[in-house]
């Protein structure tokens, strides 16, 4: 068990020094990164200027090596636009994602776990079809769109919430955001509840046919227990680790939903930095994200391991 | 009853399974996909919608009523034709310069379609080619070539593409690279993991073992059982494309404003959203109905190609 | 003596994506308290499908079962129909007066609960145990099943147990509630030969000192011989013939027994002589039956196989066989009876 949790955590890391690698690579990848960052009228002593101050003149394999001496002290360069360091702003800018992100989630796992349980134990019944519908549904609308047509709904034909802006307010102590956190959250998570109620679905479905259900069942246990202890517990397994990814999905596809609602959060730095052409903020939010993400691969990766005995004994 | 009886039996029949499958004609094979199109309605009204797309961009010059470039300042801002004020010459209305959103859409779909399958076709002979090499080479090339896949796909897909696509510029072609070469790791996975599954299926071995040549065997025995899975991979990996491709455009990422794109479309009526909110909903609405389409073709696709999903169904 | 299991006309089909199955075509039989019987065939016999219907536990939606299944609970107890039970009403059966054990005990076993807590949710469901009363019974079920160490064991996962320990536990969750009648689906099909023995042997122990009765499903005979007092010999989804175990081997009285029978070297001897295919394929399921089952592989066939389903004929004391033609004067029968 110790063992397998040492190899996952070194691959992680390993993973991360490829995203610092790729994240390097990208900026260097039409072979000169300064002409990305200045305006379309600098001079020829402008550019080099910048080049030399920003070390760009230097043999690429100096430059790796000291971005990544640099990377290692949370040093990304400094942003062009606010002055300041860029791993400073996406610090700041992790809260409200996370807070977006996860209210989304809650959202797709309460609907979405909910749904594709129903579905998947009526199969081809009404329900069933609801759940597969969702799925379908879940898939084909997207996000961005989504999330327009929520605002003509919602803030601007019914009033019912506003249309951009993360409005809080105090809770013993806590900053917590209103009303204005469900139209975005409910837009990201469309696609998730959409994938859960899915996958949910056919794992149920699957669990169904096992032999232990039917042993269960002999056992002449009651429904409800079947259902917890058989069914579900069974069910919960796989799940753990498509929520997982789904979480990161939703943070990566926070970027539509934080530039349409103005969402103070990471995707709207990176929406802004791209559009300002500020690289050096792109690549700090590209590998914070990746960093997280990886991050949650590995605790899925522990919790799965925690929940399935299967693989804790291994 | 007895499904250990069943797999001996079929186990020993492998062999006699290969002559089948190839005294099977394509003809025959296609005739039966088309019964079992008919029967499945879903499926058949997919494949219609994504054939009616694919028209709509082939002859998008002679089926749009106007000049999707054409900007007439006399007209701008007309609402589609049901609407109070709406006019017949413009059916879904006018966006801020006069121009006619219907003609832009059926352009719009121009975009997409190649996007979606160039890219698409890109990713899967790529993809296919370093996955057969990966499955039938094993050892250490596999290991390498399928730690590279899985290292890209754990990272944020969004936030690299956006990052991509800001550095390299809004084309036509970069798009088309940007998705071509991202989308490779997915179909990498896929053909190498079905490799492995024919290998242990013995379909190899047993062609090994009457003395057949390593390209006769790529070619005879495992491209064809390859084609099934590949072809539905690509069907739901076209349909995330025109997403993403859209997303780009709708970030300002893509092809350029000139062309009329979903996407850019909808990057433009976002900025009009409170007061013309038509801009933004049709060419939306073509996203999801496209996407509509193409999932429900990938589902049936999916179904009836599988034969280990048919034998279950059964 | 009153039977304990009455089954009387069981019929199964199940209703699938090509047509109806035809699984099981009226079967009938009886079950003494305390009594071994021996449920021999080849698979798709619908030997394991009785089974099952007589538990609902095939799925409501897409099987239809019919026919009687009278179970009475000692002297003096009422007959109740199980077929005609709902779900619940069942509960308090399954389990608790009638238990049953596959094939696989791997795939039977829920891989995310202890083994321990497996068997005592038996308990607790039907006994109303607590929790100390139900660890106790529990650790009393492992050793009694021949499991070393239970009170480590208890806390396993059924995946960290070998093949013969996971039946083991598997009879322990059965037994639990000490049953009238155990049903043991191919119990031992999967297991090695010692480990099979080592089965065997637990299972007529625990027969012995629960006093229940044991429907042993196979397809060894070399099994049958040696443990069960009556055999009951499927085909096609019913009941060919039914005899004192002795009297079957003698004499055979139903051409597919004969030749079952005449594919084993010798009767006596133990091991495994499994079932070798007669020649012929089997009858095919989706076509509800008109005529005897055996009629496209039988040596002795003449006209009237053909036209009627044969009943079934006492052909000697306790012994019946669904067969028109007399294997005795070898010739076809008389007249009915």
């Amino acid at each position: 068990m110790l063992k397998y949790l040492l190899s996952r955590m070194f691959y992680s890391v390993a993973l991360l020094f490829g995203v610092l690698f790729l994240v390097f690579m990208l900026l260097h990848i039409t072979g000169d990164p300064v002409s990305l960052m200045v305006s379309r009228h600098a001079t020829p002593a402008e550019i080099e200027a910048l080049r030399q101050e920003l070390g760009f003149d230097r043999p690429l394999l100096v430059q790796f090596a000291e971005f990544v001496k640099n990377a290692l002290q949370g040093d990304f360069g400094r942003s062009f636009r606010y002055r300041q360091p860029a791993m400073d702003l996406v610090v700041q800018r992790i809260p409200a994602t996370i807070e977006l992100a996860s209210v989304a989630l809650f959202m797709a796992i309460l609907m979405g776990v909910t749904i594709g349980i129903l579905g998947g134990s009526n199969p081809n019944t009404a329900l069933d079809s609801i759940a597969r519908g969702l799925g379908l549904l879940g898939q084909t609308i997207p996000t961005f769109w989504l999330g327009l047509i929520l605002i003509i709904i919602f803030s601007l034909n019914l009033g019912w919430f506003p249309a951009y802006g993360r409005e809080t307010f105090k809770f013993i102590g806590l900053t917590l955001p209103n009303k204005s956190i469900i139209l975005p959250a409910f837009a990201l998570s469309l696609f998730t509840t959409g994938q859960l109620a899915r996958f949910t679905r056919s794992a149920v479905l699957e669990v169904m046919n096992e032999e232990y259900v039917t042993t269960a069942r002999s056992k002449g246990l009651k429904k409800m227990r079947i259902y917890s202890r058989y069914i579900l517990k069974n069910s919960a397994i796989p799940l753990i680790s498509i929520i997982g990814v789904q979480f990161s999905y939703l943070l990566s596809g926070s970027i539509y939903i934080e530039t349409i609602f103005s969402w103070p959060g990471l995707g709207n730095l990176l929406a802004e930095a791209v559009s300002t052409r500020d690289f050096f903020l792109v690549q700090a939010t590209a590998f914070f994200t990746s960093f997280v993400v990886i991050g949650l691969h590995l605790v899925t990766d522990i919790i799965y391991m925690l929940v399935d005995p299967r693989i804790r004994y291994r | 009853m007895n499904d250990k009886d069943k797999d001996n039996q079929k186990y020993e029949l492998s062999g006699l399974l290969i002559d089948e499958q190839e005294d099977r004609s394509i003809r025959a094979k296609l005739w039966y996909l088309w019964r079992l199109l008919w029967r499945d309605k879903s499926g058949l009204i997919g494949l219609t919608v994504f054939l009616i797309i694919v028209f709509t961009a082939t002859f998008a010059s002679q089926l749009s009523p106007h000049d999707p470039l054409k900007q007439n300042l006399h007209v701008s801002r007309q609402p589609p034709v049901w609407v109070e004020e709406g006019n017949a010459e413009h059916i879904l209305g006018t966006d801020n310069l006069g121009r006619d959103i219907f003609s832009r859409i059926i352009y719009g779909a121009r975009v997409s379609i190649m996007v979606g399958f160039l890219g698409v076709s890109m990713a899967f002979s790529l993809g296919m080619m370093i996955g057969l090499i990966a499955g039938y080479k094993g050892g250490r090339v596999d290991s390498i070539i399928m730690t590279l896949t899985n290292m890209i796909l754990a990272l944020p897909y969004l936030v690299f593409v956006v990052f991509v696509a800001a550095i390299l510029g809004r084309s036509l072609l970069n798009v088309i690279l940007i998705f071509g070469l991202t989308d490779i790791p997915i179909f990498v996975r896929v053909t190498r993991g079905e490799v492995l599954r024919l290998r242990e299926e013995g379909y190899i071995e047993a062609a090994v073992s009457i003395g057949q040549k390593t390209p006769a065997i790529i070619f005879k025995h495992i491209m064809p059982n390859l084609l099934g899975p590949l072809i539905t991979l690509a069907t739901f990996e076209m349909s995330a494309m025109i997403f993403y491709e859209a997303g780009l455009g709708f970030l300002g990422l893509s092809v350029p404003p000139t062309i009329p794109s979903w996407g850019n479309m909808l990057a433009e009526g976002r900025q009009y959203l409170t007061v013309y909110p038509w801009m933004s909903i049709y060419p939306g609405l073509a996203i999801v109905i496209t996407g509509f389409g193409m999932n429900l073709f990938g589902d049936w696709l999916r179904d009836a190609l599988d034969p280990r999903l048919r034998r279950m169904k059964k | 003596m009153k039977p304990i299991l009455s089954v009387q006309n069981l019929c199964t089909r199940f209703d699938t994506f090509d047509g109806s199955v035809f699984a099981v075509n009226d079967v009938s039989f009886d079950l003494m308290p305390g009594e071994t019987l021996a449920v021999v065939g080849e698979s798709g016999s619908g030997k394991s499908v009785t089974m099952l219907s007589i538990l609902g536990l095939l799925p409501r939606s897409s099987s239809k079962v019919s026919g009687h299944a009278y179970y009475s609970a000692g002297a003096g107890a009422a007959e109740v129909d199980l077929i005609s039970l709902s779900s619940d009403e069942l509960n308090r059966y399954r389990g608790n007066h009638i238990s049953i054990i596959f094939q696989d005990a791997l795939r039977s076993l829920n891989p995310v609960l202890t083994v321990g807590e497996q068997i005592t949710e038996s308990l607790a469901t039907h006994k109303g145990y607590d929790k100390k009363k139900a660890y106790k019974r529990a650790i009393e079920l492992l050793e009694l099943v021949g499991i070393s160490q239970p009170d480590k064991r208890f806390n396993n996962y059924p995946h960290m147990f070998s093949g013969g320990m996971r039946q083991r536990a598997m009879i322990a969750i059965a037994i639990s509630c000490t049953p009238d009648i155990l049903i043991a689906d191919e119990p031992t099909t999967a297991l090695d030969v010692t480990i099979q023995t080592q089965i065997i042997e637990l299972t007529r122990h625990l027969q012995h000192e629960l006093g229940m009765a044991v429907i042993w499903i196979t397809h060894d005979l070399g099994v049958v011989a040696g443990l069960a007092e009556r055999v009951l010999v499927m085909y096609g989804g019913t009941g060919v013939e039914t005899a004192p175990v002795d009297q079957l081997y003698e004499k055979p009285l139903h051409p597919y027994t004969q030749g079952l029978l005449g594919a084993i070297p010798s009767i006596a001897g133990s091991g495994t002589h499994r079932l070798v295919s007669i020649e012929g394929s089997p009858p095919d399921m989706f076509q509800k039956p008109k005529h005897c089952q055996y009629t496209w592989r039988c040596p002795h066939v003449f006209e009237r196989c053909w036209n009627e389903i044969p009943p079934a004929f006492e052909v000697a004391e306790k012994h019946f066989s669904k067969c028109f033609y007399d294997l005795i004067k070898k010739e076809p029968r008389a007249e009915d009876r």
